[in-house]
Parts: C-alpha cells; structure tokens; sequence
C-alpha cells in the first residue's frame, strides 16, 4: 500500500506510545504488539481518505484494544476468564511518559533471551512500527521467515517471563548495550546497502537514526547513547559520496567531500563534543570522534591523522576487535609511513581472525602500493578480492588489482 | 551470514541409498523433515530443495542469440547436485552443524558443501 511520508511517520511515531498503553493495560505483549500491527494497517487505510483523527493516539489505541479483545474472544481456551477480564478497571490516563515507554520496550525487544537477528525484527515491528514484510525485504529475506523471527521472538520473551516494566538497576547497563547494539547493527545493516531503493527497502539507516534520537530523549544524559546517535549522524553524512550511481564504490580517500551532508555533520559534531565533555569516554564515542575527524577534514591527506591514531589505540584498549586493529594500523601508516604500517600488519596477523582475512589482504595490497612494490600489491588485491562476500568490494579491489603498472 | 549447504551425490552412492531397506529410507526423509520444521522455526530458512534425477536435466546453452538445450548431465560428470538449502544463521560453524544434519539424513549423500553467499552489501572503505 502507498501512503504518504508523511502519515507513514505518524503512525511510527505513534507505535511505542500505542503499544506502551496497550501492554500496561493487557499485560500480554505478543497479543497487544498484534493488536497495534492491525490498528497501524487499518489507519493506513482510513486515514488518507478520513483524514487523521484529532486525538491520533486516542484512534490507535481504541482500535488496536478492540483488536486484542476480538482476538482474545476468539481464542476458546481464554474464554472461561473473560468475564475476569471484563471486571477489571478501566486504566486511567498514561501517567508515565512516552519517553520513558520507548526505553521499556527497546529493553523488552533487546532482552538478552534473543537473537540479534530477533532482537532487530521485534525492535523495528514493535518500536518502528514497519510491518513483517517491509522488515523482510530491508534483510532481503523471505516475508514467512520474518514472520518466524518474529513469532520466535515473542515465544522467548513470554517464555523469559519479562515483564513491562523498567530492569532492575543491576541488569540496566547490560541491557541499554544490547539495546545499542541492536540500533547499530540495524544501521549498519541500511549503510552497507548498495542495491535496493526507497521503493523496495525500507531506509534502516534512517530508521535506526530516529529510534536512536527517541532513546537520546529519554536518556539524554548517557554518554554511549549520545555516542551512538553522534555516529550514525557522521557517517551517514558520507552517504551520499559514498557510491557511483550504478553502485560502484568510492574508497573515503577519494569521495567529493562537498557532497557531504553539512547539516548532520554539524548536529553529530556537536553531540560528540558535548559528550565527550560530560561523560565517561565509551567505544561509540570514541568512533563518533574519528568519525568527527573524518567530517571536518577538507581532505584524506589534511585529516589529523595523529589524533585517529591515538583515539584507535584507545578504542582498541577499551573495546578490542579485528576491525579496529586493522583501522588503528592504517591511522599508523599515515601517520609513520608504509613500511611502519606493513610491520604492525605482520605482527596484527598473529590473531586468527585477522590471517588471511579479505580485509588485511586489502590493507597491505594498498600499503605496499604505496611503498612501490606494485607486484606484490597487485597479489594481495586479487587475494583480497577472492575471499570478500561483497560484489560491489570485490569489483573495487578487482579493479585496483587491475589498475597497477606492470 | 547466508550460507548454502550444497548436497552432492554420485552414482555409486545412489545406489547405495537404492539398496537401503525401506523403513532406513524413510527414517532419512523424517530426518530431513524434522530439519526444515527446525530452520522454519528459527528464522533461518530461506529456501530448500531436491532436485530431481539428473537424467531430466536440460543442459542450456546460448550460441548467436539462440538457446540451445542439450539433454542430461556430461556424460563425465561423477558427482552431481541433488539439492540444496540455502539458510541465514549466525556463522559458519552453524551452518556447517546444519550440514553435517543433512549429511546424517541423506543416506545417499557423498558430499556436503557449505558455502557463504556474496552480499551488495559494502563497508566503507
């Protein structure tokens, strides 16, 4: 169905808001996030040619509870408790903001009892509001094994026996990092894209951005949250520079900077410094400071590459990984040269996950082009380009390998 | 991560699954029955499928804009493809736990291969 922009983000807006009230007032998660799903198709439906109601959430809910108790009704084996049901108290108004809603259902989506790939589809159904097929063809998966993650999803958090209501303070930590993590993994997943248009993919990129912003307003003062959304913001003002239009790619060196989204590299930068100034430094905020660095340089030789190096080592001391050693050892080489940069490659590849990885080949292809040997660089392109998983990669690295003089 | 398990047979393995006494037989279709209930339901089912015998395959060429079609598999040809799954899991150590599950069902299997799948997907580089 084709609705506007417009009344499409209204109703996503209204997701967390109409499923809060109605999980408070029902308790049953799974049955109320069906019972909103239905009530969002309906106003999808009624509102273009209706018009929005006044009271858009009074709408949503009124129909999405009406939804759970028809479907609550039909279920025979819960009928003997209905007249319970009926008995109870109409809830009064919503005494606890929606910002603080938001926050309880991401940490209900994210609960640990699920996969990340769980995790991510009940956060964009439940929080954003996207149905199980626009969800399905982001992932470029069939809709029916969406809809499994889905169902699989609600089985473990009734099954878990969470509840609707914030964690206990220990488990809170815990839980807002998996929440993080679910909203970069979900961006990545839309950044990394380079096939698919608005028509057909729903923007993950953009969706992350704006359940990441709901998470800043309710917790405005966690320095990893203001991180994260000060990351999304610097890199995805790249996008635009960052593939031709038939998809091939274009390495940061050698994007058009003034293509550049301006306004969101000054919102993420002020984020970053604001929090970096405040709070207790975290590995989202380290990246959104490289990637701060990145935005600010008029060139990739003109960027302060000293100041990615000493904010990779740190990064790497606080949260290490293959990728970081691996973009720590390119800051190096800028910044000592080549030869410095291929010495701290040999050594990186003592771990296994960084041996004979696409990526490593990739680095010292480019390494030892710089140094001259363009032989060897040439190999290790065409190494690089057979082990990656990703076709617009491996054109580019093909394309590199084919470009060196003999 | 998407991966394919790719089920490889050859005649002398056929046979040998030919030859199974009925009852082994159908324990290995159950098997892999209980294997797709098993992807279904954890979301990482993306297709599956056996492929008929290799007799009725049709060799495809296009030659000067015409197709031409050729009957059955190279006469050379000792292991040939008798189905496929292609799922989506966490790694390949997953995939391949799933592989070995399709290796116990199918008796008349020779070979199991798990691949991953290219993406569009790109990282900035």
């Amino acid at each position: 169905m084709i609705i506007g922009r417009e009344l499409e983000q209204t109703l996503r807006e209204q997701t967390p808001r109409v499923l809060a009230v109605l999980v408070r007032r029902y308790g049953d998660f799974a049955g109320c996030e069906d019972a909103v799903q239905q009530a969002l198709l309906a106003a999808a439906e009624q509102w273009p040619a209706a018009g929005v109601p006044a009271n858009p959430t009074g709408w949503l809910v009124r129909v999405a509870a009406r939804r759970w108790v028809e479907q609550w009704r039909s279920d025979a084996a819960r009928r003997r408790r209905e007249e319970l049901a009926a008995s109870r108290q109409p809830p009064g108004p919503n005494p606890v903001p929606d910002t603080e809603d938001t926050l309880t259902l991401l940490m209900l989506c994210c609960h640990p009892a699920l996969t990340p790939a769980s995790q991510i589809a009940i956060t964009l159904r439940a929080v954003g509001g996207l149905s199980t097929g626009e969800i399905a063809r982001a992932f470029l998966v069939p809709e029916a094994t969406m809809a499994q993650r889905i169902s699989r999803a609600k089985q473990a958090i009734k099954a878990s026996g969470a509840q609707f209501s914030t964690p206990p303070p220990e488990e809170l930590p815990d839980r807002l990092a998996a929440v993080l993590h679910v909203l970069y993994l979900t961006f990545n997943e839309g950044y990394t894209a380079t096939s698919g248009t608005a028509l057909t993919r729903v923007d993950l990129t953009a969706e992350a951005i704006r359940l990441t912003r709901q998470l800043h307003d309710a917790l405005p003062d966690n320095g990893e949250v203001t991180g994260l959304l000060a990351l999304q913001l610097l890199t995805d003002a790249r996008r635009p520079a960052r593939a031709r239009p038939d998809g091939a790619l274009i390495p940061l060196a050698e994007q058009d900077r003034a293509r550049w989204d301006t306004q969101a590299i000054t919102e993420g930068t002020a984020l970053i410094g604001g929090a970096l100034a405040a709070a207790p430094v975290g590995p989202y905020q380290l990246q959104a400071a490289i990637a701060a660095l990145h935005d600010e340089a008029a060139s990739y030789q003109a960027t302060d590459w000293p100041q990615i190096l000493t904010l990779y080592q740190l990064l790497e001391s606080l949260a290490p990984g293959p990728m970081i050693t691996l973009n720590r050892i390119i800051a190096h080489a800028m910044v000592h040269g080549p030869a410095a940069g291929l010495h701290e490659l040999a050594a990186a590849e003592a771990d296994p996950a960084l041996a004979d990885h696409h990526r490593t080949h990739a680095v010292r292809a480019h390494l030892l082009d710089e140094t001259g040997d363009t032989d060897a660089a040439r190999a290790e392109y065409q190494l690089a380009a057979q082990r990656t998983l990703s076709i617009p990669e491996q054109l580019y690295l093909q394309a590199r390998a084919a470009a060196l003089p003999h | 991560m998407q991966y394919v398990i790719l089920i490889y047979s050859n005649p002398a393995s056929r046979q040998t699954f030919d030859a199974l006494p009925p009852a082994r037989r159908k324990a290995g279709l159950n098997a892999f029955r209980a294997l797709n209930e098993q992807l279904t339901r954890s979301g990482e089912m993306l297709a599956t499928a056996l492929l008929a015998d290799p007799s009725l395959a049709k060799q495809v060429h296009v030659s000067h804009g015409q197709t031409v079609t050729g009957d059955g598999p190279f006469a050379e040809a000792k292991e040939h493809l008798a189905g496929f799954y292609l799922i989506d899991c966490d790694d390949i150590d997953t995939a391949i736990a799933y592989g070995a599950q399709v290796h116990e069902a199918a008796a008349g299997v020779d070979l199991i291969e798990v691949r991953p799948v290219m993406t569009f997907n790109a990282d900035e580089m």
